[in-house]
């Protein structure tokens, strides 16, 4: 069965971009742990040859005319932003 | 229990107001986050004034919050989302303007819909119609509440993999999952994107047959929308219908089994075939969810990088402390452990013997019900393996949690459309729904079915 370690736990969140605090850690192994523990029942099931299903309704390249049409200003998507100056998003330093 | 008709033909100010007043009375089952009561009221006096012939013209009604809606913020009842004022609204709450109908507030969930009983809301849970002390179900929560409450007469919710039907069969209300791509997905906060569905809870069947005749049809801005094929209808004929055997085992509480049986009954009564059928495949449905959903999870939650819209932390000093600190501080532990499921199984080296075997899984969940459908008309099963349990019951367990989602998730996976059906009561006095499925495209047989039975239960 697939054991979660605290290690598991913070490689995942830097994976995914989380912060974790430190008494998180330990608890979301053990959640983590427990989940796999009864997911990983489909093992039991054969898929051998059975391709996979992505898409339930079958639609691909789903098409449309290229046409200049109204959309939100520049304006209203930076005024979203929590921080910005003449239409740019500030960030704290990259470096 | 009020109907959409009750509202029609009358002052659409005086039916905001209503609405409003109570939902102020109704204040502590916590069911809405937010009122829209300046742009509600705006609205109907402008009804009121040039009097619209739309079908819905005057009538208020309530959408989840994670519905992009004016006049209130769209938390997805999320801390990270808390002060987000949308720019634009859903198509469905566009169309449901359209006809003249008046959104009054917005409803409480499980952050995210990460849930199954709206105790993730970051704001706190919505407690029961029937029972304080008891859940509303979830995600969907707010909504099922406000119906069963008759604050509105109908609400919108979002069922990934039962967040619609469950609260319904929750709070005595009818709820329906339509097919996948039956209504569009644009401009609600997107869970798993394959299997997100756009629905509604009503207190008749007829009322969301209304609702859902509006909502449906392709849209432009989502590209995975059917072209509209949903028309209301009647049962003219006996039915086939199946109640699937493996929904039907002693883990379901004995007084909801019985309920389902009746429902049975009932079926036979109207003329209707009704068989117990297996389908085994069904009992590895909830695994295969609870892989490719969180797969989904992990890159829609993404975007959240407290940079473009969304609260960003102020403890942050560089730019990937503030990716990870906003993300910490504004997701629930339950987003967190479907990000982090979402990130493992999508990794590579895990990609083949999870997310890749789930699909695989998934196309012969789908075989099996194409292959029962070629026979039954209906599929019947248990909403919930309970009625509403006590608050606090499951949240230190999440596999118990995720349990409750067992019978609700085989029709997500496979895009059918599904609903619930309020049937019965315990003898605690809590509602019990019955769950109906359908093949692709066969909602309003459902609801006709639907329909045809209320009369008998009325």
């Amino acid at each position: 069965m697939t054991q979660i370690s605290s290690d598991d736990v913070v490689k995942l969140a830097t994976m995914s971009s989380l912060q974790l605090a430190d008494d998180e850690i330990a608890q979301l192994g053990t959640d983590i742990t427990n989940i796999f523990g009864y997911i990983e029942q489909l093992n039991e099931l054969d898929t051998e040859g059975v391709g996979p299903t992505y898409q339930v309704n079958h639609l691909s390249n789903v098409w449309r005319e290229d046409d200049v049409a109204e959309s939100l200003t520049g304006d209203t998507l930076v005024s979203l932003a929590a921080d910005a100056v003449d239409q740019q998003i500030k960030v704290p330093k990259v470096l | 229990m009020t109907t959409i008709a009750d509202y029609l033909n009358t002052s659409a100010v005086d039916n905001v107001r209503r609405a409003l007043q109570a939902a102020a009375e109704y204040e502590s089952y916590h069911s809405l986050l937010s009122l829209t009561e300046d742009r509600a009221l705006a609205r109907a006096t402008e009804i009121d004034q040039n009097p619209v012939k739309g079908r819905l013209a005057g009538v208020p009604f309530v959408v989840k919050d994670n519905y992009l809606a004016f006049g209130a913020p769209t938390t997805a009842a999320s801390k990270i989302l808390e002060h987000f004022e949308t720019p634009l609204q859903a198509t469905a709450v566009e169309k449901l303007e359209a006809e003249g109908a008046i959104c009054i507030g917005k409803a409480n969930l499980d952050a995210f819909a990460h849930g199954g009983s709206t105790e993730n809301s970051a704001f706190g849970p919505t407690l029961n119609a029937h029972d304080q002390t008891r859940v509303a179900g979830g995600s969907s929560g707010g909504s099922a509440v406000v119906t069963a409450l008759d604050i509105v007469p109908f609400a919108l919710g979002s069922d990934t993999g039962g967040s619609i039907r469950q609260p319904a069969s929750f709070n005595g209300v009818y709820g329906i999952k339509p097919t996948y791509g039956m209504v569009s997905r644009f401009g609600v906060v997107a869970m798993a994107s394959g299997t997100d569905s756009m629905g509604c809870f009503a207190s008749t069947p007829e009322d969301v047959e209304l609702v859902m005749n509006i909502m449906a049809g392709k849209d432009e801005k989502d590209m995975t929308t059917l072209p509209d094929y949903f028309a209301p209808t009647e049962i003219e004929k006996p039915l086939k219908v199946g109640i699937i055997t493996e929904l039907m085992t002693d883990d379901v509480d004995a007084e909801v089994r019985a309920v389902v049986k009746e429902y049975a009954d009932t079926l036979r009564d109207y003329g209707h075939q009704v068989d117990t059928i297996e389908l085994p495949i069904i009992k590895y449905s909830l695994a295969m969810y609870y892989i490719i959903v969180p797969a989904e999870i992990t890159s829609n939650l993404g975007r959240y990088d407290g940079i473009r819209y969304g609260k960003r932390s102020e403890k942050a000093t560089t730019l990937q402390t503030l990716y990870g600190l906003s993300r910490d501080e504004g997701f629930m532990s339950e987003n967190k452990r479907r990000i982090l499921i979402g990130s493992y199984v999508l990794s590579s080296g895990y990609f083949d013997a999870y997310y890749q075997k789930a699909q695989r899984a998934r196309t012969l969940l789908i075989r099996d019900f194409e292959r029962m459908f070629s026979e039954y008309d209906v599929l019947i099963s248990p909403v919930a393996p309970t009625p509403a349990f006590k608050l606090g019951a499951n949240t230190d367990d999440p596999v118990k949690m995720y349990l409750e989602d067992a019978m609700t998730v085989p029709a997500s996976l496979a895009g059918l459309p599904a609903i619930s059906v309020p049937a019965g009561m315990s003898s605690d006095g809590l509602p019990i729904g019955v769950q109906l499925i359908g093949s692709a495209r066969s909602d309003a047989l459902l609801l006709a079915l639907a329909k045809q039975t209320k009369r008998r239960n009325a």
